[in-house]
């Protein structure tokens, strides 16, 4: 890594150019909630104008740019008998401005998941590749749990993490082409004040947390609550919209449908994102729902994100953005559910903690 | 008429069908006109044995009859029978025929006060509105107002090759998430799209304007959650009724409420 200071003008400058040369897509404001907050989404942007560098969190994540919500696999050509795949990897080159430090580290879960796997993703690995990616750090919103999923910094997965250090970003440089971007811009090599701010502002970040889930263990305690009436007492709020799953920076599960075009002459495979909490996302051939219930569904998802599966060497994929917290109109939030599974446990070791009677 | 492509050697025969219009605007019937880029390919799939806004000729040899519009008169039932009678397979289509319709607005009222409003002084005979399987069986429904022709394409190609006919199972959310849509209970409206069966692309919420149903419930939705959100939120029990009541589509669950 190599670290730059560039002044906030300097920066304007070179997000400027790199977004009037570029596909660029960064924050920007595409609403306002009825209780006054402005709503945010990484969408596209002309010019560093439209890029609103103090957003607080965009409600969808920027998964999308990497794991389409619908995406043609290939599709099949008939002639007569005859009939041949056509599969294309080809991905558009995108520059992503202001992701912040969770993001990243969901798109690191990401590449062990569809890139570091048994069958690795060639479509994945052509938009990872193929994006160049600048970080932003911020203050936690007061529901962010980052930090207690240890997703609050990020090393890896990025060109550039841009720290603010007051007048200047303090830059940490993670690609030669991010490097050689910023040469054609002015920048200086941080001095001792630099790093001494950069130090304030990670410590302003770190104790700027209101939000704390105690993850200790929760795999474990994952396991023994399998049969909690936690997962009932949710899932009967639960709506089975799938909205969580959506604006997830991790989630990935999809399901997969092959249809002929109207003509009958082609075929296509198409796979679209979707959620462990609709209803017949365990469904099988013969019509058997293997997760009939809502609390079923619900369970599974938090398995899925805070205990892992095999493919990801059961680590959990959750970066505590929150964003399902915000989105689902039902209140369901890891910090409550957790909470709860918690006390579950915690009311259970009371009763088994008083020492047997001596006889 | 009889074969027609043979993708991959395999022949498959176009779908002798009718389309019959009952109480309604007959715009799901002109979506079959639409979406100009396949229509021939999507006529190619098909037979067309009667449909009288394409065609002046009148077959009564079809397999699959397409039913728009709801019930609403004696004539109506009588020529519905006869319809399921030749019918192998009988299609409700769109809203109205799924669910009543908008057209259900009418049974809030007593038959006499709205002739007396509508018809003055005119003998009418009319029934109060019903939904096609309140009279026959259905053995497929193609919800929306108006149907959507993508939909109804990939439909009619799957009757076509013998494949499971499937509408989506999830509610709308995930299209309009898909978009990056602004929930619209954010902006403080009451929205029936977590309620609602997906497969209209979100048209309506993509375009800030709330869900009203028209697709017809989606698979065990939770209507009791969504009662308690709405009432959460602070947001009109009026509101929420006239907007479930609207295509009629909820019937079945508005015992739910409190």
């Amino acid at each position: 890594m190599i670290y730059k200071v560039i002044s906030k003008t300097e920066f304007t400058r070179f997000i400027d150019a790199l977004v009037l040369n570029n596909r660029s897509f960064g924050p920007k404001q595409v609403a306002t909630e009825c209780g006054g907050n402005p709503v945010y989404q990484f969408q596209q942007v002309h010019s560093v104008d439209e890029v609103a560098f103090d957003y607080s969190a965009t409600a969808s994540s920027a998964k999308h740019f990497f794991l389409p919500f619908r995406e043609e696999l290939s599709r099949f050509l008939f002639h007569g008998s005859e009939w041949e795949q056509q599969i294309s990897y080809e991905a558009n080159p995108v520059v992503l401005i202001g992701l912040r430090a969770c993001d990243i580290s969901a798109l690191n879960i990401l590449d062990d998941v569809l890139l570091h796997g048994h069958f690795p993703s060639p479509g994945y690995l052509a938009r990872r590749k193929n994006s160049f990616i600048i970080g932003m750090d911020h203050l936690p919103l007061p529901d962010c749990f980052c930090k207690s999923m240890n997703h609050h910094t990020v090393t890896t997965g990025f060109n550039l993490f841009c720290s603010d250090i007051g007048d200047d970003y303090y830059l940490s440089i993670n690609s030669s082409k991010a490097f050689s971007f910023l040469r054609e811009f002015e920048t200086r090599d941080p001095n001792h004040d630099d790093n001494c701010m950069l130090v304030e502002r990670r410590k302003r970040i770190q104790n700027g947390f209101q939000t704390d889930i105690d993850v200790t263990a929760l795999p474990t305690i994952l396991d023994i609550e399998f049969d909690s009436p936690v997962w009932e007492k949710w899932g009967d709020k639960c709506l089975n919209c799938g909205t969580c799953a959506m604006v997830c920076p991790s989630c990935y599960c999809y399901s997969l449908t092959e249809s002929f075009s109207t003509n009958l002459n082609e075929a296509s495979r198409e796979k679209k994102l979707y959620s462990c909490n609709l209803v017949d996302f365990a469904v099988v051939a013969g019509g058997h729902n293997f997760r009939p219930k809502n609390g079923d569904r619900l369970k599974y998802r938090y398995y899925h994100q805070h205990r892992g599966f095999a493919e990801n060497a059961n680590q959990q994929i959750c970066v505590g953005c929150n964003r399902c917290g915000r989105a689902c109109l039902a209140g369901i939030n890891p910090k409550d559910v957790i909470n709860d599974l918690r006390m579950e446990k915690e009311s259970c070791m009371t009763c088994v903690s008083s020492s047997p009677r001596k006889i | 008429m009889g074969e027609k492509m043979r993708p991959l050697g395999v022949p498959f025969e176009k779908l002798k069908i009718a389309s019959f219009d009952f109480t309604c605007c007959e715009g799901c019937q002109l979506q079959l006109t639409n979406q100009e880029a396949s229509l021939p390919d999507f006529l190619d799939l098909l037979d067309v044995r009667n449909f009288r806004e394409i065609s002046s000729e009148r077959h009564d040899d079809y397999d699959i009859a397409l039913i728009e519009g709801s019930i609403s008169r004696q004539d109506e039932v009588e020529r519905l029978l006869k319809i399921r009678k030749q019918a192998k397979i009988l299609v409700a289509f769109g809203t109205c025929a799924c669910f009543g319709g908008v057209n259900s607005l009418k049974n809030r009222h007593p038959v006499e006060e709205l002739i007396d409003e509508v018809y003055p002084g005119m003998a009418i005979e009319t029934l109060p509105v019903r939904k096609i399987s309140d009279l026959v069986t259905v053995d497929l429904s193609i919800p929306g107002c108006p149907v959507d022709k993508g939909e109804v394409e990939r439909i009619m190609v799957s009757l076509v090759t013998g494949s499971l006919v499937t509408l989506p199972k999830y509610p709308v959310c995930i299209e309009c998430k898909a978009q990056l849509t602004t929930c619209l209970f954010e902006l403080g409206e009451i929205c029936l799209g977590p309620l609602t069966r997906a497969g209209c692309n979100a048209v309506c919420t993509s375009g800030k304007t709330p869900c009203l149903g028209c697709r017809g419930p989606a698979e065990e939705i939770n209507m009791a959650a969504f009662l308690e959100l709405v009432k959460e939120r602070g947001l009109s029990l009026d509101d929420l009724h006239e907007k479930l009541a609207f295509y009629n589509a909820f019937e079945p669950f508005q015992s739910h409420e409190t």
